[in-house]
């Protein structure tokens, strides 16, 4: 099959650079234009991107959150700690429960429909469940967004391992393969990219449950710094939230993707 | 027949499931102190799914769901085959869609409330959002692998441009069209949920996400579980109604 | 010397939502031990669920097979794939993780059977017999297709097999690559005269190859000719201009053209 124009996984980079920058430059230019220039009745609130620019630079920030306020730095770490701990938690247990499953015919009977019957209940929504019942702040926050991750991991996996050619298995049994050599040597590896692709997915869920874990339970972290941001109506602070988790998401994913490039050398031919 | 083990299988794990839960219960075990046992979950969830203000709370949340949804859908796909299709669009405007896609729904909700007049609008953009920027990927990367040899014959067969994309282009990526559609509707319900809890304080319709807020506030602990599974509930029937569609509308692509 | 097959009045019934379906019906032939068999017959006459009973990733409904008299598979008997009927299969089961080495070294190493050195420096020899020299550390996706079906031979003969199994090895490759292939094929089954039961749709493929081509009819598949190929060995590419490779063509092309037809107006597609 031949595709018909590059993956889009890479058009990242785009092959002219001059039109990212006008792409970028029309968005911030109609902001720009619709907070500060013209008086638009629905975009009074919003402050113009000169002024969150300025904020979020400010050696001395007026709402106190800047690139110079250890603050900022304190509650990116708070976020990046939950999400990489869900995360490895979720890759952890979702990944071998998902090689079980996709494997083996009588397990998968036994825990899918259960599985499928759990997962469509929203991460959100365990919250109130994840407070009653583990202790602390921290750890609500956490298993809501395992959650998050755990359903995706557990999908894509079982879905990598139920894709992988049969004739693979074939061959495998006429060489003589043990159940525990075809595992290792068959199941996993040709799991791998399903899996991967699992795994982007489940970082990117993985930001999504922890804003809201934070926004509704945490006292410290990117989700919770907008909610209280807007509690106290300081709207350049609630922009350089959403921002920021927007670079940290976006390299998050990145980051699993090159790991995924990195373990699976012989794709790349 | 092997059809019936299977499901006698599924349900024994389902069974089983709830059977631990009970027991767990029964004997006490310190993290489900508060966790009501599946009878009395049963019980909340025969009451509630009887009163008028539980089926007024789905239908507001079902609604809000269905026109941020159809939103998302409508703005969505002609703008993921605009990235698809043209080279200029996409170098210029992708960049910026991929800077804003990661960034949660739920954080656009203080800003959302802030920006929007009402409540209502709130939800609904945020549920819009959710649903936009999935159908936006899917589309893009079902134009992506698209099979030249199919744009080559048309075109050698005559075809303008125009014609191209309608006959070719579009059914050709409509399964990834429903894909992503299907996708969307699932994350839609989550973030229905997460945008009636924040935004339930004060004012507003209620909505699931907000009755189970409601309940956890108020204590009435069975009513979050019995929310919980009429979301999850909710989510799979709509996500189901979104996959018959597709299926029916690419019935070409059943293999004899 | 071993391997040799007997099929008798194998036959095969499928209930696909209730219909049956028989694709194989009475099949019956002797393969003699060292003998290139090649099965040809047209598309859906069943001689790829015929490969897969041998193999054992499927089961007959009537009828038996034995290996050298003793009975391999039965109704009721489930038969295990295992080194001793190795297959090389129609898209390629290389596995695309592994490099070549791994590949080709990987079954009598996992048996236990050789040491990891002992095998890597027999896959070494094989590999360079076949003109594939230097590629030990290289991937599957780095080599061209006809590099990886030589690769997958090499494979299945460090396995040490009594029967060959080749279900269309060379279908996906393009015409010039599989005459070349061809060749080395029979140079490697020269080397030691292993069983082999080769399937194909391809007549001058089948004749340029075989000792006997056996042609099957339509479904349910059944014998139809036997035609013993008396053309001598080595074999190169010159033998196809040969007037008795001429005449052998004849008398296949008439037995298989019939059966073609039927099939086309049937519309047959492949089962397996």
């Amino acid at each position: 099959m031949t595709p018909a124009s590059r993956p889009f996984l890479r058009s990242i980079r785009s092959p002219r650079p001059y039109l990212l920058l006008l792409g970028f430059a029309i968005v911030l230019a109609a902001w720009h234009l619709v907070t500060a220039v013209l008086d638009v009745p629905m975009f009074r609130k919003i402050t113009p991107p000169a002024v969150v620019l300025k904020e979020w630079f400010n050696p001395e920030p007026f709402f106190g959150v800047s690139v110079f306020t250890s603050l900022y730095y304190s509650h990116i770490a708070y976020s990046v700690y939950r999400a990489y701990t869900a995360f490895a938690l979720a890759v952890l247990f979702g990944v071998p429960l998902g090689i079980l499953i996709g494997w083996n015919r009588t397990f998968r009977e036994l825990t899918f429909p259960l599985v499928e019957t759990l997962r469509p209940i929203p991460p959100l929504s365990w919250v109130p469940l994840a407070i009653l019942m583990l202790p602390g702040t921290e750890p609500p926050v956490i298993f809501v967004t395992f959650i998050a991750a755990f359903f995706a991991t557990v999908l894509n996996t079982v879905l990598g391992v139920r894709s992988i050619d049969p004739s693979y298995f074939r061959a495998a049994e006429c060489l003589g393969f043990a159940r525990r050599d075809i595992l290792v040597h068959v199941v996993i590896p040709g799991a791998m990219p399903h899996v991967f692709i699992g795994l982007q997915i489940a970082m990117g869920l993985s930001w999504v449950a922890l804003v809201a874990g934070e926004m509704i339970a945490g006292k410290r972290g990117l989700g919770y710094m907008i909610y209280d941001a807007y509690s106290m109506v300081q709207i350049p602070t609630i922009f350089m939230g959403m921002l920021t988790l927007g670079l940290l998401g976006f390299f998050s994913s990145a980051l699993v993707r090159y790991l995924g490039r990195r373990l699976m050398a012989w794709r790349s031919f | 027949m092997a059809l019936s083990a299977a499901l006698w299988r599924g349900i024994a794990g389902i069974a089983l499931f709830f059977a631990l839960w009970e027991a767990a219960s029964l004997v006490k075990l310190p993290f489900l102190r508060f966790v009501p046992p599946p009878h009395v979950v049963l019980e909340n969830v025969v009451q509630t799914i009887q009163t008028p203000a539980y089926w007024s709370a789905v239908y507001i949340s079902a609604k809000r769901v269905a026109i941020g949804y159809v939103i998302g859908v409508a703005l969505g796909v002609p703008i993921g085959l605009a990235f698809g299709v043209s080279r200029v669009f996409r170098d210029t405007f992708f960049p910026v869609f991929e800077t804003l896609r990661p960034i949660p729904p739920l954080a656009w909700v203080p800003l959302s409330i802030l920006f929007w007049p009402s409540i209502e609008l709130t939800v609904v953009s945020i549920i819009f959002l959710g649903s936009f920027f999935t159908v936006v990927i899917n589309v893009l990367g079902g134009v992506e692998t698209l099979d030249a040899r199919y744009l080559r014959a048309a075109v050698s067969m005559g075809a303008t441009p125009w014609q191209v994309f309608r006959k070719v282009i579009v059914p050709a990526t409509s399964p990834s069209i429903f894909t992503g559609a299907a996708i969307a509707m699932g994350l839609t319900w989550e973030i229905v949920v997460a945008a009636e809890m924040v935004s339930s304080i004060g004012s507003g319709q209620t909505g699931l996400g907000a009755m189970m807020w409601q309940a956890y506030v108020g204590g009435v602990i069975p009513l979050i579980i019995t929310a919980m599974i009429s979301i999850g509930l909710a989510g799979l029937v709509f996500s189901a109604l979104i996959w018959q569609i597709g299926a029916y509308a690419t019935r070409w692509r059943r293999v004899v | 010397m071993s391997g040799g097959l007997s099929v008798r009045n194998v036959g095969k019934v499928y209930d696909p939502e209730g219909i049956n379906v028989v694709a194989l019906q009475e099949l019956s032939f002797d393969i003699a031990p060292g003998e290139f068999c090649v099965v040809v017959g047209p598309s859906g006459c069943g001689k790829t669920t015929l490969l897969n009973i041998i193999a054992g990733f499927d089961t007959l409904t009537s009828g038996e097979i034995a290996m050298d008299g003793n009975v391999l598979t039965a109704p009721g008997r489930r038969l295990s794939p295992g080194a001793d009927r190795m297959v090389v299969f129609q898209n390629g089961a290389l596995f695309p993780w592994k490099t070549v080495v791994w590949n080709v070294t990987c079954g009598p190493v996992l048996q236990g059977r050789l040491s990891r050195n002992e095998a890597e420096a027999q896959a070494r020899q094989l590999l360079a017999r076949t003109g594939l020299a230097g590629i030990e550390g290289q991937y599957p996706g780095e080599l061209s297709s006809g590099m990886r079906r030589r690769v997958e031979l090499v494979r299945a003969l460090m396995n040490d097999p009594k029967v060959l199994l080749l279900d269309e090895p060379f279908r996906a490759l393009d015409a010039l690559t599989r005459s070349v292939v061809h060749e080395h094929l029979l140079e490697l089954y020269d080397l030691a005269r292993r069983t082999v039961f080769f399937i194909t749709h391809d007549l001058e493929e089948a004749i340029f190859l075989a000792d006997r081509v056996v042609v099957m009819t339509t479904r349910p598949g059944r014998v139809k000719k036997v035609i013993a190929v008396d053309l001598p060995r080595p074999r190169d590419h010159r033998v196809l201009t040969t007037a008795r490779y001429g005449q052998l063509e004849e008398e296949a092309l008439e037995a298989i053209h019939e059966e073609a037809r039927k099939a086309f107006e049937t519309g047959e597609r492949e089962l397996a």
